[in-house]
């Protein structure tokens, strides 16, 4: 175990570099002239021009300045924004946003694991009754109607009913709720289709029938044999999901303007603000790798007929 | 110990017995089960009335978007083109006008017919979509079905599946939408560029579940081809999921670039599709809500139908379901 651990471990670190190594690469393909606003471009000259370029590291070897970059990042810096907040440290902002996001997703997070495993396990105990007509319904709307339009009429619809603010304000605990729930609305039904369906396929196993046959009550059953084993494949996605809450919602957060993660990564690539780009996608895409990692390990500790050196094998 | 008794023995004589002269044709029928696929899959499929009925609303829906761009007079602007012999008439009185039976879904901003730019969205939509599923589940399934099959290649389209799917997928759609100009094609490149990989894990995971069958081993031992192989061997049992990914991949694109257009990078504004419709009707909720709800009930409509039918389909075209 240590030594897939170890070996693991430099795998996803090589991957992790190759991902930043990428898209710096493809940063240094972007036309240059957006890194100027018309009037900055008008009224600097060509060597400025140059000047500032080289300043914010957009033109050079990007060899040079992968390692440049990569030198300072293991000293702890993450080196400044240049446009969104020019001459701000990325830290800082990084500080500052990720409390937001962090919290609406963990609540949320709790919140959709709890209602959709709840929902899941009715919708497979009333299989081909109106719980799973039902269930199946909500998932149907959830998954195939544009999330940006539920969510918005969502927004409309319950601000206008109770007659509650239609922006985040953090004084005002009321306009905490709705972001939350729209948050959790895609995760649950994520959640409920999965489970009713592992459930669904358990339930067929001989070991299930033997138990009933033996005479063990439903709820039993549920709870210790086929709820357990369902849960397995699923438990596999909770830490990348858990650690991606970080990332934030870009609908989310602009419909209730909250000042989380959410649009950072987007604002920042349309303002060609480089040096955030790169962070962000370093943070991103460990965290993502750290989560598949996690939930590999995770799923060994629930399952022990699953076992991740063999599993290379296959 | 013989118990029949004699009677019933001259009963069961030879006289009772028709022998048939030997027919090699119907010799043939003995080993014959006229099991058709996709006959079985129709059949399945057919069974269920709200299939039809809803398979009946989307073929209606595409027919729709296909055809009225065709027919109709009035094209998306023209209401306000220089060219349109009335264009002096048209003034601030036909924008933002409520539904009525001229304007069934009313007008825009600037006067522009909601019923037609609905349809002509809906089409624009429905492309993309559709040219999105056709490289992404072509590509994802020969890529699929050959990561898991041929060994060799695993350890490397594992990587480079980790390596794709942890940028996240709006580095590449923002990326590419800014080195190459926003168009039609710029969309569909940034969404197959991830949209393959991700099918094709999922078709992989398949394949090895079936690879170690005994009538694979059979035919690499006569020396089949490997392409005649996965042709004939693994594609069949995979139809199912390549039926469900189209299915969920044309609703995804289309909201994916609703998504787009919200965060301006969709398609350019004088390209009319449900994402500019849906973005637009938006600013204007508050004061013309019906700018918003109408290409939206169209647009949900279109989405789930063709869900709904994708996953029936699916649940039909898997042989297990058959009778």
């Amino acid at each position: 175990m240590a030594k897939y651990i170890f070996k693991r471990t430099l795998q996803s670190l090589l991957s992790v570099f190759i991902v930043v190594f990428v898209v710096f690469l493809l940063l240094r393909l972007m036309p240059t002239d957006g890194y100027f606003t018309r009037d900055d471009y008008q009224n600097m000259s060509e060597a400025e021009r140059q000047m500032y370029l080289v300043e914010i590291g957009a033109v050079g070897n990007p060899i040079k300045l992968f390692g440049e970059f990569m030198g300072k990042l293991f000293r702890g810096d993450l080196g400044e924004s240049y446009v969104l907040q020019p001459h701000r440290a990325i830290a800082d902002i990084l500080a500052e946003k990720i409390p937001y996001s962090l919290a609406f997703g963990t609540v949320s997070m709790v919140l959709s694991l709890i209602l959709g495993l709840l929902m899941g396990m009715a919708m497979a105990k009333g299989k081909g009754k109106w719980p799973d007509a039902l269930g199946t319904g909500y998932v149907v709307i959830v998954r195939a109607v544009p999330s940006l339009i539920y969510l918005f009429l969502l927004q409309i619809a319950i601000t206008g009913l109770f007659h509650i603010p239609m922006m985040f304000s953090e004084r005002n605990p009321v306009t905490w709720i709705l972001p939350t729930v729209s948050l959790s609305l895609s995760s649950i039904a994520w959640y409920a289709i999965w489970l009713r369906r592992f459930m669904v396929d358990e339930e067929n196993r001989d070991y299930v029938k033997f138990a009933r046959s033996k005479g063990m009550t439903d709820w039993k059953l549920m709870k210790r044999h086929v709820l357990r084993n369902a849960l397995v494949p699923l438990a596999q996605y909770f830490p990348l999901q858990m650690l991606l809450t970080i990332s934030g919602s870009l609908v989310i957060e602009s419909l209730y303007s909250i000042p989380g993660m959410g649009g950072l990564l987007v604002e920042a690539i349309q303002e060609m603000d480089n040096s955030l780009v790169q962070v962000l996608v370093i943070l991103y895409s460990a965290l993502g790798v750290l989560g598949v990692f996690l939930g590999d390990i995770l799923m060994v500790l629930l399952d022990p007929r699953i076992r991740l050196t063999d599993k290379k094998e296959g | 110990m013989n118990v029949c008794k004699p009677n019933l023995k001259a009963a069961l004589s030879e006289s009772l017995f028709e022998r048939i002269p030997f027919d090699p044709e119907k010799s043939e029928l003995t080993g014959y089960s006229n099991y058709s696929y996709w006959q079985s899959t129709f059949r399945t499929f057919f069974k269920k009335r709200s299939s039809v009925l809803l398979l009946t609303i989307m073929c209606a829906f595409v027919l729709m978007s296909l055809l009225y761009p065709m027919i109709c007079e009035m094209i998306p602007g023209w209401e306000t083109s220089y060219r349109n012999p009335n264009f002096a008439e048209t003034g601030s009185a036909t924008w933002n006008l409520a539904p009525c039976a001229e304007h069934l879904f009313g007008t825009d901003n600037i006067g522009r017919d909601m019923w037609s730019r609905t349809w002509y969205g809906t089409r624009t939509s429905l492309l993309l979509g559709f040219v999105i599923a056709f490289f992404d589940v072509t590509l994802g399934t020969i890529a699929g079905a050959l990561w898991g099959y041929v060994r060799r290649i695993d350890r490397f389209m594992t990587e480079l599946y980790n390596i794709v799917t942890n940028i996240p997928q709006t580095v590449y759609l923002v990326l590419f939408t800014y080195i190459l100009r926003p168009s039609f094609w710029t969309i569909v490149l940034a969404m197959c560029l991830t949209g393959w990989l991700s099918i094709a894990r999922f078709v992989r995971n398949r394949v090895v579940a079936i690879r170690e069958n005994e009538y694979n081993i059979a035919s690499q031992c006569l020396g089949t081809p490997l392409f005649r192989i996965l042709i004939k061997n693994i594609v069949p049992y995979i139809v199912s999921i390549i039926i469900m990914e189209v299915a969920l991949t044309i609703p995804y694109s289309i909201g994916s670039e609703v998504f787009l257009s919200y965060i301006n990078l969709g398609l350019p504004l004088d390209v009319v599709s449900l994402g500019n419709l849906v973005s637009v009707g938006k600013n204007s909720f508050e004061v013309y809500p019906f700018q918003l709800i109408y290409p939206t009930i169209i647009l949900s409509f279109v989405t789930v139908s063709f869900y709904i039918v994708g996953n029936r389909f699916a649940d039909a075209s898997d042989p297990r379901n058959h009778i």
